[in-house]
């Protein structure tokens, strides 16, 4: 019997695979199509202290091998969700990772103090939604300010810290050093890629809020390379993801430094995504005479 | 939480061309034919093109034994690829999803707008002899009127270009024969979802309207299909479809 069980910044996950933050909701909806329990984890829609009513729609654009997403953070706010949603996933028998986005640095430190008592098995900090006019991204492209809001939140964070990377950078590696050097537990990348898409008949954007979020297996080759540089240039864990469809595509982002994998625009193409993903990384164990899933993190043999 | 729902592959009984670019696709699922619910919709995995990712969500028409019928409009990519999908093929689809109509015992008045019309067939069936107005371009796009004569409707076409029933809008006709009308149910382009929710308010007879809007997930996942409803952002996929007219929000 092959392992899959990988530890992730002191947290023991069943598996490599999670899901993709705001591709899941809270776990309920999915939760009636794959047993979540077979999962590593899930990471849960991103929260914001006050509740949210997000964007103008349309807010969902398809394009070549991907989707573009302008959701902007639709949440109930970080106490509803604590109170009224995280009593049960508790019971769900998965690792569960909060997604967190702020304003200001305070509004993150309050929400990671929130959270610190709470269920939640890891937070993952999201300084880099392209769809929010304030904040998020703003925080996550300058490595001065990914530094600081890092060491500010890991002050108020009893959990294991993930500060969730934005590509829209010209190098990556260097917002990567400042989340490990600001005391991150770990990296998780990447967010979606910035774009856009017009009808050419009404020369309008599809989306409402003119631009939105790239994701699906357009990006994959970016992400790829995006986690292999930042594994070579950071000792933290990575939480791969990035147009990830099948057990090969997870293979890869082990291959390149992931030590969990997440599955996010696959789940809207087939709602048992994840749990095939999961099956295919131990299909590709077995047929390759890999015992050990971690035998697979960062075993890419580069050129 | 144990896992209930899956998405089923189905055998496609039928795809006929009922109109250009308008095609009225059978397919076979005991499962979903004994769940579906007036107003509901299914999720369809239209081809395996990479470049159509998403699924695409259609109304039940119908529901004829263990075989669901969905009409579609060719309008992108996503639905082309569908239309060239062979009888006795296997489909991927999702559903019954989302919520529908809330049939009443009563005397209802039906009212759909072209493609608009077609989720409202199932619907008629279960009402008591409705009053039903069907409103198209012209002649050509006239469909299913004889089904919904059967369904037992007494059925009123226009067409806006005259060329076929009443010149006209398919409204001006509902409003000349509200007496005795309890509710109204209506599935259509965004002005006639207006006309009839003024109407409503203007009579103080309740309506329901059917939404569309760009969809992800179709089960309340991903947050995309947005719609306001009393003040807030809802979701087309699990709060609606169908949504009362007196709260949702037809400007946004």
């Amino acid at each position: 019997m092959s392992n899959m069980k990988v530890n992730f910044a002191g947290v023991e996950f069943a598996n490599p695979v999670v899901t993709g933050s705001g591709t899941f909701g809270f776990g309920k909806e999915y939760g009636e199509y794959v047993d979540i329990a077979q999962l590593g984890g899930i990471t849960l829609k991103g929260l914001t202290l006050a509740m949210r009513e997000g964007n103008k729609p349309p807010r969902i654009a398809e394009t070549p091998a991907g989707i573009l997403n302008s959701v902007g953070l639709q949440n109930p706010g970080v106490k509803y969700f604590v109170s009224r949603e995280l009593p049960k996933l508790a019971q769900s028998g998965t690792r569960l990772i909060a997604n967190i986005a702020g304003n200001t640095i305070e509004e993150y430190c309050e929400m990671a103090q929130i959270l610190s008592d709470s269920a939640i098995d890891l937070i993952e900090m999201n300084i880099s939604c392209p769809n929010v006019k304030e904040g998020g991204v703003a925080f996550g492209v300058c490595p001065d300010t990914v530094e600081r809001i890092t060491s500010a939140v890991r002050k108020h964070c009893k959990k294991p810290l993930v500060v969730k990377l934005s590509p829209n950078v010209t190098d990556i590696t260097e917002t990567a050093r400042a989340a490990e050097s600001g005391g991150a537990d770990g990296i998780s990348l990447i967010n979606t890629l910035l774009g856009m898409k017009i009808d050419i008949k009404t020369r309008r954007p599809v989306l409402a809020n003119n631009v939105g979020g790239l994701s699906g297996p357009a990006v994959k080759p970016v992400a790829v390379r995006m986690v292999w540089q930042v594994a070579n240039a950071v000792k933290l864990p990575i939480i791969g993801m990035g147009g990830i469809m099948t057990g090969e595509d997870a293979v890869e982002f082990l291959l390149a430094g992931a030590t969990l994998v997440s599955v996010g625009t696959a789940n809207f193409v087939d709602p048992a995504a994840s749990i095939k993903v999961r099956d295919g990384i131990a299909k590709y164990m077995q047929e390759n005479g890999v015992s050990d899933v971690n035998e697979l993190i960062g075993a890419v043999k580069p050129n | 939480m144990e896992a209930t729902k899956q998405a089923y592959l189905c055998e496609i009984v039928s795809m006929d061309e009922i109109a250009e670019k308008t095609f009225d696709l059978r397919f076979r699922c005991t499962q979903m034919a004994a769940e579906a619910k007036v107003g509901q919709f299914v999720h369809i995995k239209c081809g395996n093109d990479i470049n159509t990712l998403l699924r695409r969500p259609i109304s039940i028409c119908d529901v004829e034994g263990d075989v669901m019928r969905v009409i579609f409009e060719v309008r992108g990519e996503g639905t082309a690829l569908l239309a060239q999908k062979k009888v006795g093929e296997q489909l991927d689809v999702m559903g019954p999803l989302g919520r529908g109509f809330n049939p009443i015992e009563g005397k209802c008045a039906v009212i759909g707008g072209g493609i608009g019309t077609f989720p409202l067939l199932m619907l008629a069936k279960s009402l008591n002899a409705p009053d039903v107005y069907l409103g198209f371009r012209n002649k050509d796009r006239v469909l299913l009127e004889e089904d919904f004569t059967s369904a037992g409707g007494n059925v009123t076409v226009t067409t806006d270009d005259g060329s076929y029933g009443y010149h006209g809008f398919a409204i001006d006709k509902l409003k000349e024969n509200l007496d005795g009308v309890e509710k109204i149910y209506a599935c259509g382009p965004t002005p006639m979802l207006k006309a009839v929710q003024t109407l409503s308010a203007e009579t103080g007879i309740p309506a329901e309207l059917s939404m569309e809007q760009r969809m992800g997930c179709g089960i309340g996942a991903c947050l995309t299909c947005a719609c306001k409803v009393n003040g807030h952002y809802a979701h087309v996929c699990k709060a609606g479809p169908v949504f009362k007219a007196s709260e949702v929000n037809l400007d946004e």
